[in-house]
């Protein structure tokens, strides 16, 4: 069940002039958390900005007895909220609401994890490449952002067994060009007899691109949204996405409470 | 222990704090985190008779202390809410008021006529004011006579306590209320919210996919704050007012222009868990000012006029 703690803000580390992790102690929200989920924070109590926002769990964090004492979040600075949390400090507090919404569904023990992230989409794979270190089928992570400064937390994937596919818009780091480049190399590369399961988190072109392409290569792809929402708990009915189940006309969902995780194939995308 | 009970017609509440429709969903969607029987009431989502799907995304739009919202009444319908939503807000012990919309003063009453052979509804809560639709709500509350048919249509059906929700984008709100009084209404609800509009200027396109929204929030809590003084005058029977409360002050500021009850909307979306906080703000004033009753204050702005501290020079 969620919880709304009045999280002290642990630590906030740069990774860019654009990207920030910020942690929080909030041991209620990170022990429930399963890797998908996400989080409604708000920085500070006054009226402006009013409206929470949603972030996803990015790391389960541990004390050094090993007990779960915080999760952080991976922050873009873009708006009013991100560009606060962007320059939060140590000690701050930040109300965290979660953990909310359905959670990443695991692959079967035989089929090989696909992650493909672009920009600050990497945030929920992190705890999803965690879920998955124990087995024996294959990891990947294909990581696309607009330069090798926009790419994160490499070693920490490569230590979990992830095999990376980086790209850069500008060609600084990786394979030039847009994620879907490698992805689509790997979906021709693969035989069709091996069972593969594609996550995708990012821009939503960059998400439909990759629900399409994976669709040709007969694969699904579960994608991520990152809907304007206005309470993460289903009262709103602002962070409706348009799904339309086979056979049937498309239906306003709600993200926060049949999300964000869904089945790409059965977005209608022109109307999201 | 001060009294926090209120009564709306013929329903008494132990409180009177609602949560205001389309700002709760139907209710259950918070059963988990807030105890539903603790409310005054739970005002659900707006019905119209059949379902519908509403605006595409983008629905809302923060704007300055508020936001706009234009989420165009997606909702199951009348006879959906009552098999599927209405035995679980029941067992949880809710007063459920029903919010509903028509297109037709027809519907409206169909809608009324569903809700009074159901069982477990406090009151209706008549939706003539949504800024949102095309076609039915403010389209009738923007009219003297538009108002006057659906309240009487409603009331000729049911027994329910009949409370219709004033739109304040109209000049006169009072007369809307005089106008919901005559027809027979049990209570008022103002205010809805106020039809506004937010563009990106760099796209030079409107954030809202439905061009125009509603406002709500403490941005426009004066304003609200005003126009149910404004009724308070004008009219006898209860107002539910509502309109940006954050805090048990807002809600005693609602009160004491002459709000019987209020509804917290937007604030629940901040703060989902603000009930038991404004509870707590409620009864420390009480205890602060030595009244035993809540119900006291409604209407008890003082206006007696002052010893000018100069003269006008007239």
């Amino acid at each position: 069940m969620p919880v709304d703690v009045d999280a002290v803000v642990i630590s906030n580390t740069k990774l860019s002039d654009f990207y920030n992790v910020v942690a929080v102690a909030a041991p209620d929200v990170a022990r429930q958390a399963r890797p998908g989920q996400f989080v409604m924070v708000k920085p500070d109590k006054d009226y402006d900005p009013l409206l929470r926002r949603p972030f996803s769990v990015f790391e389960i964090l541990r004390d050094p007895a090993g007990r779960v004492s915080g999760f952080s979040l991976l922050n873009k600075r873009i708006g009013v909220t991100t560009r606060r949390l962007y320059d939060i400090t140590p000690g701050e507090r930040l109300q965290c609401l979660g953990p909310l919404g359905q959670a990443f569904e695991s692959p079967a023990a035989d089929q090989q994890a696909w992650m493909v992230a672009g920009g600050v989409g990497l945030a929920p794979f992190l705890t999803l490449a965690e879920s998955l270190v124990e087995r024996l089928a294959a990891t990947r992570l294909f990581y696309g952002g607009r330069s090798a400064d926009d790419l994160f937390y490499l070693e920490t994937f490569e230590a979990l067994g992830v095999r990376l596919e980086l790209t850069t818009d500008d060609g600084s780091r990786g394979h030039p060009g847009l994620v879907t480049g490698p992805l689509h190399r790997a979906l021709d590369e693969t035989d069709k007899g091996i069972s593969v399961r594609l996550y995708a988190c990012g821009p939503t072109p960059m998400m439909q691109a990759v629900t399409e392409l994976a669709a040709t290569h007969g694969r699904s792809t579960d994608v991520s949204l990152e809907q304007v929402m206005g309470c993460g708990l289903g009262g709103c009915y602002s962070c409706v996405v348009p799904v339309a189940e086979p056979g049937q006309p498309t239906r306003f969902v709600r993200s926060c409470l049949q999300g964000p995780v869904f089945d790409g194939g059965r977005i209608d995308w022109d109307q999201l | 222990m001060s009294d926090l009970s209120v009564t709306i017609g013929s329903l008494r509440l132990s409180n009177p704090l609602i949560a205001a429709s389309g700002c709760f969903g139907y209710g259950v969607e918070y059963a988990d985190l807030v105890a539903l029987d603790t409310l005054g009431g739970v005002a659900v989502k707006g019905l119209f008779l059949e379902e519908r799907e509403g605006h595409p995304p983008q629905r809302i739009v923060e704007t300055p202390s508020g936001m706009l919202n234009a989420i165009g009444l997606q909702g199951i319908g009348a006879r959906r809410f009552v098999s599927e939503k209405l035995p679980e807000l029941k067992r949880r012990g809710a007063v459920v008021v029903v919010n509903i919309c028509g297109s037709t003063v027809d519907e409206y009453a169909e809608i009324a006529r569903i809700l009074d052979d159901a069982d477990g509804i406090g009151a209706i809560e008549l939706n003539i004011s949504c800024p949102n639709i095309s076609k039915g709500g403010m389209m009738f509350g923007c009219s003297l006579e538009g108002t006057h048919d659906v309240i009487s249509a409603v009331r000729r059906v049911t027994a329910l306590p009949v409370m219709p929700k004033l739109t304040p984008n109209v000049t006169d709100v009072a007369s809307f209320a005089v106008a919901a009084e005559e027809a027979g209404a049990d209570a008022v609800s103002l205010v809805n919210t106020f039809l506004a509009m937010a563009i990106d200027v760099e796209t030079r396109r409107p954030r809202l996919s439905n061009v125009l929204g509603g406002l709500s929030g403490p941005a426009i809590r004066p304003i609200a704050v005003r126009m149910v003084h404004e009724c308070h005058q004008a009219i006898k029977i209860p107002i539910v007012g509502m309109g940006g409360i954050m805090t048990a002050e807002d809600v005693l500021e609602f009160m004491i222009a002459g709000a019987t009850a209020v509804q917290v909307g937007t604030a629940n979306f901040v703060d989902p868990l603000i009930w038991d906080k404004l509870f707590d703000g409620l009864r420390a004033y009480l205890d602060r000012h030595g009244i035993s009753s809540l119900v006291d204050l409604v209407g008890s702005l003082e206006l007696e006029e002052r010893t000018p501290a100069c003269k006008s020079s007239s």
